[in-house]
C-alpha cells in the first residue's frame, strides 16, 4: 500500500494475522495485541479499528462513524488513520492475502 | 529484606505472564535457565490451578502469556491451557524446542488461537558437536519449521549463543535462513542458574563476539527485510546494567511448575523472601500485598550507588539475582555496574574469557548438563540459607 493515495472508499481492511484487538478494561481503552507487545489505541484510533472487520469498506466506516460522532468531517482522520496504521502491518486490505 | 517498598510508589498492572508449567524437559542444555535445584520442587499445579491463577492476572490486566517450562509440550493439557487463555483475552505465546509439537497438536494450538510458537534451537544432545552436525536436530526443526508455517504461523526461532557454538554463526544463520525462519533472536546466555555453573566454559571472549556481531550484520544486509535479526551480547560485557524485568513487580509475572509466583525467572533462589504460591493466594493479593513483590518495589531499598545514582530511573539498580549470585545481597547494585565496588567480580570473569580455555572435548567433560542427576546433586550442595 505504498500507493496510498490510491486509498479508495472501496477498500475493506481486515486484522493481519498476528494480532489480537480488544477492549482492555485495565487500560481503559482497546489495545492491539501482537507477539510480546501491545498497543494501545486511545479515542479515535480505537473507534476506527472496532469497525475494521473485514467487511466494511472505507465509505461504510467513515458513515457509521459519522452517524456515531455527528457533527464533525472525518473522512480525512480515518484515512490517515488506515494509512499509517497499514504502514505499521497492523492491518492489511483484502486483497492483500 | 522482608521490608516493604517505598509504599507510596504507585503500583503498576502486570502485562506480562511467564508460566513454567513443567520442569520436565527431554533436552539437557548446559545453560537452562530453570532452578539448578528443579528436582527438589513439586508437584505440578493441576490443569484447574493453572487456568485459575491466568484467570485472576487476567483480571489484574495482563495480556501476554508466555507457555514454557521446562519443555511445555510434556503436559498434555498446554492445548486446555492455551485455548482457555486465548479465550479469556491472553495473547498467548508457546516457547518450545519443538520436541512433541505433532501435526495433531499443533492443529489444536491454531483451533484454540494460540497467538505464537517460538521454536528454540539449542544444542539437543550431549554431543556439543551434534549441535551442527547432526542431521537429527536440523531434521526435527525442519519438521516443525515447516508445520509452524503451514499452520500460519510466524517462524519465530530463539538461538541461545554461548562460547561453545558461538564461532558456528554463520552456520546458525543459514540453517535458519533454510528454515525460512522470520524472526531470528541470537541471545547470549545470562548467566543464572545452570548457566552461572558453566559461566567459565560458555562466556565467550571479545574477539568471538566481535566476530558474530560482523557476520550476523553482513548476513542481515544480505538478507534484508525477509529475516528480522537480534543479537543480543552478554551483560558481563556492559557497564550498567539491564532494567531488569523493567523493575521488580512492574510488569511481569513468573509462575514455577510448582506454583510459586516470582517477579522473574530466577528470583526462587533469593533468600530471605517468601514467595507466595497459587494455591495459598489469589494474584491480586500475590501481586498488589505480597512482602516479596513489595520488596524492591520504588527505591527506598536502594544502598550505594544505586540511591543517589541519576540513572536509578532507568535501570532500577539491574538485575538482584545477578547481585545475588555475584555480591551474597540482592539490594546491592547489580555488579554490572561499573559503579558497583563488586564491579571487578564481573571485569575479572570477562578477562578470564578472552584466555584460552579448554578445548570444546575437554570442557565437555567438566561441564555440567541439565539432568535430574545434576540437579539432586546440585540441590544438596546449595541449601537456601536465609541471609539475616
Amino acid at each position: 500500500m505504498s500507493e496510498a493515495q490510491g486509498l479508495s472508499g472501496e477498500v475493506v481492511f481486515e486484522l493481519e494475522r498476528q494480532f489480537r484487538f480488544q477492549w482492555e478494561p485495565a487500560q481503559d481503552c482497546f489495545v492491539l495485541l501482537y507477539p510480546e507487545g501491545m498497543v494501545q489505541l486511545k479515542g479515535g484510533a480505537g473507534e476506527i479499528m472496532k469497525r475494521i472487520d473485514g467487511k466494511a469498506s472505507i465509505e461504510d466506516m467513515v458513515k457509521d462513524l459519522q452517524s456515531t460522532f455527528p457533527g464533525t468531517d472525518l473522512r480525512q482522520d480515518v484515512i490517515e488513520f488506515l494509512e499509517a496504521a497499514h504502514a505499521k502491518g497492523w492491518i492489511r486490505t483484502k486483497q492483500d492475502q | 529484606m522482608q521490608k516493604a517498598g517505598s509504599a507510596q510508589s504507585k503500583i503498576s498492572n502486570p502485562l506480562w505472564v511467564n508460566a513454567e508449567i513443567t520442569y520436565q524437559c527431554p533436552l539437557h542444555c548446559v545453560f537452562c535457565y530453570n532452578p539448578v535445584d528443579y528436582t527438589q520442587y513439586g508437584p505440578e499445579l493441576t490443569t484447574e490451578d493453572w487456568l485459575r491463577a491466568f484467570r485472576q492476572a487476567r483480571e489484574l490486566g495482563a495480556v501476554q502469556l508466555g507457555l514454557s517450562g521446562g519443555e511445555p509440550l510434556m503436559r498434555d493439557d498446554v492445548e486446555i491451557m492455551a485455548a482457555e487463555a486465548s479465550k479469556m483475552g491472553y495473547y498467548v505465546n508457546l516457547i518450545t524446542s519443538g520436541i512433541g509439537l505433532t501435526e495433531k497438536r499443533i492443529s489444536a494450538f491454531k483451533e484454540g488461537g494460540l497467538g505464537q510458537i517460538q521454536l528454540s534451537f539449542q544444542d539437543s544432545t550431549r554431543e556439543l558437536n551434534d549441535f551442527l552436525s547432526s542431521t537429527r536436530t536440523f531434521e526435527l526443526k525442519s519438521k516443525v519449521a515447516k508445520l509452524i508455517k503451514q499452520y500460519e504461523y510466524p517462524m519465530v526461532l530463539n538461538v541461545v549463543l554461548h562460547r561453545l557454538n558461538i564461532d558456528h554463526i554463520q552456520e546458525i544463520l543459514e540453517m535458519a535462513e533454510a528454515m525460512g525462519a522470520e524472526h531470528v533472536e541470537l541471545a547470549n546466555t545470562q548467566y543464572y542458574a545452570w548457566a552461572f555453573e558453566n559461566r567459565r566454559q560458555l562466556l565467550p571472549s571479545r574477539e568471538q563476539l566481535e566476530r558474530a556481531e560482523r557476520i550476523t550484520n553482513e548476513f542481515r544486509e544480505r538478507v534484508g527485510n525477509k529475516m528480522k535479526i537480534y543479537f543480543v551480547v552478554p551483560d558481563y560485557y556492559a557497564d550498567r546494567p539491564k532494567a531488569c524485568m523493567n523493575g521488580w513487580g512492574s510488569v511481569f509475572i513468573n509462575i514455577t511448575s510448582d506454583g510459586l509466583v516470582l517477579p522473574c525467572h530466577e528470583a526462587r533462589m533469593l533468600p530471605g523472601l517468601e514467595f507466595p504460591n497459587v494455591r495459598d493466594h489469589d494474584m491480586r493479593w500475590i501481586w498488589q500485598e505480597s512482602p516479596a513483590f513489595n520488596a524492591f518495589r520504588g527505591d527506598s531499598w536502594m544502598k550505594e550507588p544505586c540511591r543517589t545514582c541519576p540513572e536509578k530511573e532507568k535501570d532500577f539498580g539491574g538485575c538482584h539475582c545477578q547481585a545475588y549470585m555475584l555480591t551474597g545481597d540482592p539490594a546491592n547494585a547489580d555488579p554490572v555496574c561499573d559503579k558497583s565496588p563488586y564491579h571487578h567480580l564481573v571485569t575479572e570473569e570477562v578477562e578470564r574469557a578472552q584466555k584460552p580455555q579448554l578445548p570444546a572435548a575437554e570442557a565437555k567433560q567438566v561441564i555440567l548438563f541439565r539432568d535430574d542427576k545434576n540437579s539432586r546433586a546440585l540441590g544438596q550442595k546449595q541449601p537456601k540459607t536465609p541471609v539475616t
